[in-house]
């Protein structure tokens, strides 16, 4: 419309976007465009749902945040056995609905150096008729310990199969790496045994 | 429409009638009644699942229903509530009030309005067509997780749980239109010369509402699709065995659930005002303030949300990162307290029922929001986190803060709505019954929750029988008196003494100078506002 055009070029207001009339097929056009605009933003916020799912695993293994371990076998490089100061390393173990196993550590804690290798052992034993399939899930206590608890070697790092009746001792080789920060002298590693039989 | 020009659309009435004119009409007023209807039948559905479990917690044991029963009314009820009752509300006055309230001819998406409802109505089925199918032996009922859908137990339960899922799918797309639809209308058709810091409050409210809309709600489809997923697609997001993580569906959740509570709030945060200057006869105090704090508390919103699981395990940097930043949320609301209570300050006060019910508003938020920061305090959140304090604390933020301010703005839009005055003296008894049987109902929770009684628990220890029974009683009463609600609004649709245009001797703004009903197309000429 060149009328408005011209009353906006005559009398210059404050508030030139509300002022300026419109036609119908220009407003209609702009609701368009702001609406497609909205759209976008939420198409953008689902697929920032799904992008919160690996920022949350990165997140995580960084910080401890969920008490997740590195599920990697770390070497021991700087051989530093810092003798100043004791850790304590507590056991817990659970085995989750649908599994049919006994499972338990075989030590409720040990105390340690940071620096030092240990070997503990856990005892797991199928008690139903089938070969069954356990996969070990861990998770440490306070988070922020978890990235400092070092696996060597454990059980947990594959999946494990049991014939029907079997018992098999399985060991776990860590270090606890010596810059746990210092207010730390106690942790809780905790294993839950899922089933992971394929169907 | 389209054929015609602006200034000729009233002469076009060729509308269809009957039930095509509901299906099919995309004009703001018929679509926010459809609204507000839906939203008062599914008050009293949710409200009717309530009285089940109140029922059952009368006496302490098992009386009437088996606990998965209990845990269904339980999620269905807060579901139906949260999405079906409230938000079509607060999304009904929208339609109706905004484009009054700005000076624009209709909302700007018509059609899209339409869509917006007409998803609402298969999503209430869907959450509770699972309750009647395990009458015929099909799946073993509706939703049992809390409406929370918590993994593991949404992972392993029934086929109500999937139903639930498509619902939120269905309430999500619907609340996402809805959305659009307003912020576009607040944008683009606003009458020439209101500016937006001239804005009404309550679209205010509704434009940071509608923002957070558009912001969270996708994100909760996207947990509850991978909540589907990993239920029958073999995926793992929320599955440990499979490397996944269930708190972090908790994240999830919450960073939609948070949010979520403000949008409940924030269109009510917007009315309230207007409705306490029109019955103290003064400006409302602090405009700017209010529209700063809004947004403020709309920011905050999406920046607190694991305040709901301190009590899942997280880094005391965490813990205090999210204490505090929740706490700072007190600071823009007290503002907004302080605003409304100053707006009434020497003002011309009468009582007429929607002044009631903001005045008690005012009251009845504040306990809910002074328990929360209560509960946003970590040491104190260990003790009190899933107890029944929890549960008198977001009845008082949402049935008081969200429900019962709905309920003034019914009765200060309803005359303007209908045309007719509704009976004040009925009005004032369904306020004084509410109130005095909401408080009745939630104190004695608060009392129970301090003491430890745990909450989505269908038995309790018999030290909790007493207050559980005042509780119970007062529960009917409240639900009793709601028909009473119902009778006024039938009332006063059928007939009653004519309301004149400005319906109230305050009120001020656009809405009260046209006709009382306005016109099936009204401002076809903008106005403009000086």
């Amino acid at each position: 419309m060149v009328r408005g055009i011209d009353v906006h070029y005559m009398e210059p207001v404050d508030n030139t976007d509300s002022l300026k009339p419109k036609t119908k097929a220009e407003l209609e056009s702009a609701n368009a465009k702001l609406a497609k605009k909205m759209v976008w933003v939420a198409a953008g916020s689902l697929l920032f749902a799904f992008a919160l799912v690996p920022l949350y695993d990165v997140l995580c293994s960084i910080t401890g945040l969920n008490g997740k371990t590195n599920n990697e076998a770390s070497t021991l490089t700087k051989a530093k056995v810092d003798t100043s100061r004791n850790v304590t390393v507590q056991f817990t173990s659970a085995v989750m609905p649908g599994l049919g196993w006994n499972f338990y550590p075989k030590q409720a804690s040990i105390t340690l150096h940071p620096g030092k290798i240990e070997t503990v052992l856990f005892e797991a034993k199928n008690i139903t008729g089938q070969v069954v399939v356990g996969q070990a899930i861990p998770s440490v206590t306070p988070g922020i310990a978890s990235v400092y608890l070092k696996k060597v070697e454990c059980f947990c790092f594959v999946n494990q199969s049991l014939k029907p009746g079997e018992t098999k001792v399985m060991p776990l080789r860590f270090f606890i790496d010596p810059a746990l920060p210092k207010d730390v002298s106690e942790m809780t590693l905790s294993y839950s045994f899922f089933e992971a039989t394929k169907k | 429409m389209s054929t015609t020009t602006v200034a000729h659309d009233e002469v076009h009435h060729d509308h269809p009638s009957g039930i095509m004119r509901w299906l099919t009409t995309t004009n703001h007023k018929d679509i926010g009644t459809m609204y507000l209807t839906f939203s008062l039948v599914m008050f009293l559905v949710g409200g009717a699942m309530v009285l089940g479990i109140r029922a059952e917690l009368f006496q302490p044991g098992l009386q009437l229903m088996n606990p998965d029963f209990y845990n269904q009314l339980i999620g269905v009820h807060a579901l139906i509530m949260i999405f079906a009752a409230l938000m079509p509300a607060a999304t009904g006055f929208a339609n109706w009030m905004i484009p009054l309230q700005i000076g624009a001819p209709d909302m700007a998406l018509p059609r899209l309005n339409n869509w917006g409802f007409w998803l609402l109505p298969p999503s209430a089925i869907l959450l509770t067509l699972p309750f009647t199918l395990a009458l015929f032996g099909i799946g073993d009922g509706a939703i049992a997780t809390g409406w929370t859908f918590y993994p593991p137990l949404s992972v392993q339960g029934g086929i109500g749980v999937d139903f639930a899922i498509f619902a939120v799918h269905l309430l999500g797309v619907s609340s996402v239109m809805g959305s659009i639809n307003i912020i576009v209308t607040l944008f683009n058709m606003r009458a020439p010369g209101m500016t937006l810091m001239k804005m009404p409050m309550f679209a205010w409210g509704w434009l940071i509402t509608a923002f957070l809309l558009v912001a969270t709600i996708p994100v909760l489809a996207g947990a509850v699709t991978m909540l589907l997923t990993d239920r029958h697609f073999g995926t793992h997001f929320f599955d440990a065995a499979g490397g996944g993580d269930p708190i972090m569906f908790q994240h999830l959740f919450w960073f939609f659930g948070h949010p979520e509570v403000y949008i409940l709030l924030l269109p009510v945060w917007g009315f309230i005002p207007q409705i306490l200057q029109t019955f103290s006869r003064k400006p409302m105090y602090g405009y700017k303030a209010q529209v700063y704090s809004l947004w403020a508390i709309g920011a905050l919103a999406v920046v607190v949300w694991a305040h709901h699981f301190f009590t899942a395990g997280m880094p005391v940097p965490a813990l205090l990162y999210f204490m505090y930043s929740t706490m700072a949320i007190s600071l823009p609301l007290a503002v907004l307290f302080f605003c409304w209570i100053k707006t009434m300050w020497k003002g011309s006060m009468t009582f007429e029922t929607p002044m009631l019910f903001a005045v008690g508003w005012i009251i009845l938020f504040g306990i809910g929001g002074l328990t929360g920061l209560v509960l946003a305090d970590v040491a104190a959140d260990a003790q009190y986190h899933n107890s029944y304090f929890v549960v008198a604390h977001f009845h008082y933020t949402l049935f008081a803060g969200g429900i019962m301010g709905i309920m003034a703005g019914v009765y200060y839009w309803l005359p303007k709505m209908t045309g007719n005055m509704y009976d004040e003296t009925l009005g004032k008894w369904h306020f004084w019954l509410t109130a005095i049987s909401f408080n009745l109902t939630f104190i004695p929770q608060f009392f129970v929750g301090l003491a430890g009684m745990p909450r989505r628990i269908p038995d309790y220890a018999l030290q909790f029988a007493e207050f559980n029974m005042i509780s119970t009683i007062a529960a009917f009463a409240l639900g009793l008196s709601q028909l009473l609600f119902v009778y006024v609004i039938i009332k006063c649709v059928k007939g009653g003494k004519k309301a004149t245009d400005k319906v109230w001797e305050g009120a001020e703004g656009l809405e009260w100078t046209l006709p009382s009903p306005p016109p099936y197309h009204s401002f076809t000429e903008q106005p403009v506002i000086k």
